[in-house]
């Protein structure tokens, strides 16, 4: 429970959260760099071309490039623009795309120097509801951004955004609830150790067998949460100019493009927590491993196929945006409201039933 | 100071100059970022109870879902500080009065209360406890609420449906 870790403040447990956390923050920070590397890389061989192969052996350097560049450009803030809020909209969109990283289990605990320390910041027993908190706050960044640049088309992207992401919001905790019904439990961490259960070394546990659907709705709805193609509404540069960062310019962009692929990265986290068996490592018993060659190998070797799962949703990612082309925003409210959410309540119900009819 | 108290007083702080800053923004959307502050504030009282799921709801129904909407509303009016209409003295005079009973009221109600020693007992506010008390203790309460929430989304659709209807039969006419 939150409170008691709150008031129970020990020194080493302060510095070993504190070294986690820069670990959590520095390593999605790292991925998402070479996350938009491998978005190039693959829109080039989509597209038969070689994609960035100038900076580095294969371009290996260019997101530090780009980096650099977007540091190095102007700045330059709008004289009609709302100044404070202009400068807090990117800052807004990279903190919530970071806050949900503190309740995943990035791995299982591991032991140095005879203490035990968990690879998760935060073991909360809401985990799942706080992921939807910072979810819903995801908005703030690009509604603040949009409105602050005083330009009628970043507004316009902004409220198209906004309504975007409140709309699938909805389905989202839909379709979450029937994993909840049959998990009985909030807690992202209980949530993995239920799944490690299961036979073949954990992989006949793992949701994704028992709620296909679930996964399917969230999957989509996880997608139009990041803003990525086929539901990129907001930054459709055909229709908008450039959609809600039209304004911005220098890091401030860099920051609202980068938050982007953070979010990419931690909802694939998520996805492959809830239905994919977070660090479960297929075919593998990890208790009888733990005790044949340690519990740190156990663990890193966990983390590594965590982020395997990981790798494999932002290639999904990546795939799904070089091969779609755009939804129209009607027919982005049609699948929204008129599809998913009542697959989604119907996949409740049966769930639901299914339970009850087998605890009988 | 024990470091509940100095979490409480910062908090508490933190939520009441929050508070007037809504009040006193000029800017429509100033006030409600300073809002969705004070349900922050909020809820950190609630997790300092105990009431994790409280907490956690408050920030998303409030200041995820209802301030979003609000700054949906206010962003699309394009309302600005000299644009306001200026309000007659009666206008003035009646939110005085209003203002001033509600605050009659919650002085009224708290002055005799001695604080309440909740969150204590573990496990009072999580949610497992709380959806068997919604269930059992409160169940009658609970399902009223959700069919007035359902009566008024029907009723909202069906204003919106009827605006619609009434423009087509002009454009008809």
């Amino acid at each position: 429970m939150i409170p008691i870790h709150l008031l129970v403040i020990n020194v080493w447990f302060g510095l070993e959260k504190l070294l986690l956390i820069g670990a959590i923050i520095s390593f999605s920070l790292v991925v998402a760099m070479y996350t938009t590397f491998a978005e190039r890389k693959i829109a080039g061989f989509m597209q038969d071309r070689r994609g960035p192969n100038r900076a580095g052996p294969f371009g290996i350097l260019q997101p530090l490039a780009d980096g650099l560049k977007l540091f190095f450009k102007e700045e330059i803030i709008p004289l009609t623009s709302n100044k404070g809020l202009f400068v807090l909209g990117p800052a807004l969109a990279m903190l919530t795309a970071m806050l949900t990283s503190a309740v995943i289990p990035w791995g299982n605990q591991i032991e140095i120097a005879g203490r035990t320390v968990s690879l998760q910041v935060a073991d909360v027993n809401i985990g799942i509801l706080y992921v939807f908190g910072v979810v819903s706050l995801g908005v703030y960044g690009i509604m603040i951004g949009g409105w602050s640049s005083n330009n009628k088309f970043s507004l316009l992207a902004a409220v198209r955004g906004a309504s975007q992401i409140i709309s699938y919001e909805l389905a989202m905790g839909l379709s979450l609830i029937s994993l909840l019904l049959m998990t009985g439990s909030l807690n992202l961490k209980s949530i993995v150790e239920q799944q490690m259960q299961g036979g073949w070394g954990g992989l006949l546990g793992w949701n994704i067998l028992y709620q296909p659907l679930a996964f399917l709705i969230f999957l989509i709805c996880v997608f139009a949460e990041c803003n990525r193609t086929p539901f990129d509404l907001p930054e459709a540069e055909n229709e908008l100019n450039f959609g809600y960062h039209q304004e911005y310019s220098s890091m401030k962009l860099g920051l609202y493009l980068f938050s982007e692929y953070v979010n990419m990265f931690i909802s694939s986290a998520v996805v492959s927590t809830l239905f994919f068996g977070g660090y479960d490592i297929p075919f593998v018993d990890e208790t009888t491993l733990a005790s044949n060659i340690g519990v740190n190998l156990v663990a890193l070797l966990g983390f590594l196929t965590f982020f395997a799962k990981i790798a494999f949703f932002l290639f999904l990612f990546i795939w799904v945006r070089w091969t779609i082309p755009r939804f129209r925003y009607d027919q982005l409210m049609d699948l929204g409201w008129k599809k998913l959410i009542p697959l989604a309540l119907a996949n409740l119900l049966i769930t639901a039933v299914v339970i009850l009819a087998l605890n009988k | 100071m024990p470091i509940t108290e100095i979490i409480f007083w910062t908090l508490s702080s933190a939520a009441i100059l929050a508070a007037l800053m809504v009040i006193f923004s000029k800017n429509p959307v100033h006030s409600v970022l300073w809002l969705i502050v004070v349900f922050f504030a909020i809820s950190g009282h609630y997790v300092l109870l105990n009431a994790q799921f409280l907490a956690i709801v408050n920030m998303i129904v409030y200041a995820g879902a209802i301030m979003v909407l609000f700054l949906f509303v206010i962003m699309l009016m394009n309302m600005n500080a000299d644009q306001e209409p200026n309000k007659s003295k009666w206008m003035k005079m009646a939110g005085v009065v209003s203002g001033g009973s509600l605050m009659l009221i919650l002085v009224a109600t708290l002055k005799n209360n001695t604080a309440v020693a909740g969150g204590q007992e573990a496990g009072i506010g999580l949610i497992q406890q709380l959806g068997r008390t919604l269930f059992s203790e409160y169940v009658v309460p609970f399902e009223i609420s959700s069919v007035l929430f359902l009566s008024a989304m029907v009723g909202a659709i069906i204003l919106g449906k009827k605006e619609k209807g009434i423009i087509e039969t002009n454009v008809s006419k």
